[in-house]
């Protein structure tokens, strides 16, 4: 899942806030610390420009709350997933 | 089975299977026990003639699963037990009541409680198959009472339950179950035979759909995603704990019952317009009354002979009918007294209502019967 | 509904992605599920779900299985839905080999209620109907294949990625395929065995396990094997059944 970091525009992270329940996975599993959890306690890109698409994040969400956009073959893949 | 022209020998169990194939059944999953077993071996030889299948399950739990899964799947599903599966296999009732899934358990009776006397007959089954599952549910039983009728109720309990989405019982008792009568099985094509409602493809389908009493089943396979589930659910079977919606989902699952009595309660009844007593009976019992009544009749007495093909929904209004109309009822049954309560409670006072009951493994004799009769008259 | 960090998400997630990877039509899959927290995700799901009896979801898909031998049907259960009440379900559908794919979603309690033990609760730790430690529990994996399981794999919600193949591979297998998905349950488990957050579990599960291949070389007591143990044709069920009645004839 790793990808080389290259110079490109930022990975789009988007959490839905209200399916995300605040357990902190995402922020304990991104390798670049580009995860945080705000005051609501919902996790949120806190370094968006750190983000290396390794769509982990994504992955272990146990509630399908945050999501990678500009990750072409991911975004395709997470609609048809989610949204079938 | 429905092909044979003369009539002959069949054993009631037989004629279980038979009535079952005829009314569409092509799945069966039960578990042996006597005394219902016959109807299980039968149906595993029989089924896979018309295409149907046959499991035999690693418990009754699991065979009442799989008749609900086969049911699910869009098969005509039975199985056959006795008292202690019957017992086993209540929660799993409880869960087609809920989720309105067509299925038909046969209950051969023996006597209880426990394991009882596994080769002798009893009625003793009644309230279970009312109250056996939690809850407040409606039920379907049917009382044959002899070989023929056990065919001819097998068919009808399969059609209820197609239409109705509900499971149905039958009664059976080991007296009914393992005699042999002589009989004639109608011709398929003489047979009124209903199949579930299904959905229209191009529309949204509603599984549990609160404007009408019964919504069509689609059978997993043809293309509809929706839920099934014991919890209370709403229309499309997700799962829902709001109140107004499980007060209307309880109240459909009782109104389509209560709005079919006509369809559902079959009675038989002669000598009641001069009786001043009468029997009323069901199941192999009632072989000894007729018996019994025709002998009092022969004697001058004013006997009358009622008798319920149908244990649940209770024919009370049937009974109270004529219950001003005479002084006793006389309520023989194979039990310590189970439709006896019912019967009171349709007479409400209005005669007197008398038991006799035998709960010995032997069935209760003409004689007894007119014994008691001249007794009490 | 699952609680905050619960792994349940994470297997359902992983359930999705193998079906998808599949491309199975939808209109030919079919997901069973019993009782507990994990068993809820049928309601989740956009396909044709059947939320069942506590653990009766393999007898259930037994019966749908034989009149439908065109669907795939997965059954999601427990660990106590499976194997303990749901016991004697699960080592008959397994002798039968009937095709069925048993995803069961180990978190060594009983969730729903929670957190009571279950035989899967590993010996010696703590649930709330075994507050001096849980007495002896087993290897799904080792029953499975005991009881004739055809395919029999594990992988923890950490192995994320290995699980979705394995569940992908167990479809793949023509007869009963067990995926046992180790998920921590944060709440119950979690807090009285003092296991962390989820994070922590889910890097613990990280620390503890070793594929199963591995085994043999290297002393794996007390860790978690991860992978395919077992995996080996066998006539299937409803498709000898249907060649034994072939043209049976009144």
């Amino acid at each position: 899942m790793g990808r080389l970091a290259k110079i490109h525009e930022p990975y789009e992270i988007n959490v839905k806030n209200e399916w995300c329940k605040g357990c902190g996975i995402c922020v304990g599993f991104c390798s670049r610390n580009v995860l945080a959890m705000n005051a609501d306690g919902k996790a949120y890109a806190q370094h968006p420009e750190k983000c290396v698409g390794c769509n982990k994040c994504e992955i272990y969400c146990p509630d399908f709350a945050i999501s990678l956009g500009g990750l072409t073959d991911g975004a395709d893949r997470k609609d048809k997933v989610i949204s079938r | 089975m429905g092909q044979i022209e003369k009539t002959r020998l069949f054993q009631g169990n037989e004629a279980c299977v038979a009535g079952a194939i005829a009314a569409g059944a092509n799945f069966y999953a039960g578990y042996p026990i006597t005394p219902s077993t016959e109807i299980a071996e039968l149906a595993a030889r029989k089924l896979p003639e018309t295409g149907g299948k046959f499991i035999q399950m690693e418990d009754e739990i699991g065979s009442m699963a799989a008749v609900i899964g086969a049911s699910i799947g869009g098969a005509k599903s039975f199985t056959a037990t006795s008292g202690p599966g019957f017992s086993l296999k209540q929660e799993n009732i409880g869960y087609a009541m809920m989720a309105e899934i067509p299925c038909v358990i046969v209950n051969v009776q023996r006597l209880g409680p426990s394991t009882g006397i596994a080769t002798a007959p009893a009625q003793g089954d009644i309230m279970q198959a009312r109250w056996g599952t939690h809850g407040d549910h409606p039920v379907i039983a049917f009382a044959p009472s002899s070989v023929r009728e056990t065919f001819d109720l097998t068919v009808k309990a399969f059609n209820l339950s197609e239409k109705l989405r509900q499971p149905v019982f039958i009664l059976l008792d080991e007296i009914v179950g393992h005699m042999r009568e002589n009989i004639h099985i109608p011709h398929q094509d003489e047979l009124e035979i209903i199949n579930r409602e299904k959905p229209l493809p191009d529309q949204p389908y509603k599984p549990y759909d609160e404007e009408k009493e019964v919504s069509p089943l689609a059978s997993f396979g043809e293309g509809f995603s929706y839920n099934i589930t014991g919890l209370v659910h709403d229309e499309y079977g997700f799962p829902t704990t709001d109140s107004e919606k499980t007060k209307k989902l309880l109240s459909r699952l009782q109104r389509k019952i209560d709005n079919h009595l006509e369809e559902i309660i079959l009675t038989e009844e002669f000598g009641m317009d001069d009786a001043s007593l009468v029997v009323v009976s069901y199941g192999c019992t009632a072989r000894s009354v007729r018996q019994a009544v025709k002998m009092a009749r022969k004697n001058g007495l004013p006997v009358g002979f009622f008798r319920t093909a149908t244990i649940w929904p209770f024919p009370y209004e049937k009974i109270s009918a004529f219950a001003d109309k005479t002084k006793t009822l006389l309520v023989p049954e194979m039990n310590m007294g189970q439709i006896f309560g019912e019967v009171e409670r349709a007479v409400h006072g209005q005669a007197r209502v008398v038991g006799l009951n035998r709960f010995d493994g032997e069935m209760i004799t003409p004689d007894e019967i007119l014994q008691k009769i001249l007794e009490v008259i | 509904m699952w609680c905050s960090g619960c792994g349940n998400g994470l297997v359902t997630g992983s359930l999705l992605r193998a079906i998808e990877n599949l491309d199975i039509d939808t209109s030919k899959i079919a997901i069973v599920s019993g009782i507990g927290c994990s068993s809820r995700a049928a309601g989740y799901l956009n396909f044709q779900t059947l939320h069942t009896t506590h653990g009766r979801a393999l007898a259930f898909a037994t019966g749908l299985k034989m009149v439908r031998p065109e669907l795939t049907i997965f059954v999601i259960m427990g660990d106590g839905d499976a194997m303990a009440i749901g016991g004697n379900h699960f080592i008959h559908a397994s002798r039968r080999n009937i095709d069925l794919n048993a995803i069961i979603f180990n978190n060594n309690i009983y969730g729903m209620t929670g957190g009571q033990a279950s035989p899967l609760t590993p010996q010696g730790e703590k649930a709330t109907t075994a507050p001096y430690g849980a007495e002896r529990n087993f290897d799904i994996m080792k029953v499975a294949v005991a009881t004739g399981a055809t395919f029999a794999a594990r992988a923890t919600t950490y192995h994320l990625p290995l699980l979705d193949k394995l569940i992908e591979k167990g479809v793949k297998n023509k007869g009963f395929s067990v995926v046992e998905a180790l998920t921590y349950c944060p709440v119950g488990y979690g807090k009285l065995n003092k296991k962390g957050d989820a994070t922590a579990m889910l890097n613990w599960y990280k620390e503890n396990s070793i594929p199963v291949e591995k085994c043999t070389t290297v002393d794996h007591e007390g860790k978690i094997t991860v992978g395919i143990h077992h995996h080996q044709a066998a006539p299937e069920f409803v498709e000898e059944y249907t060649r034994r009645t072939q043209g049976v004839k009144r």
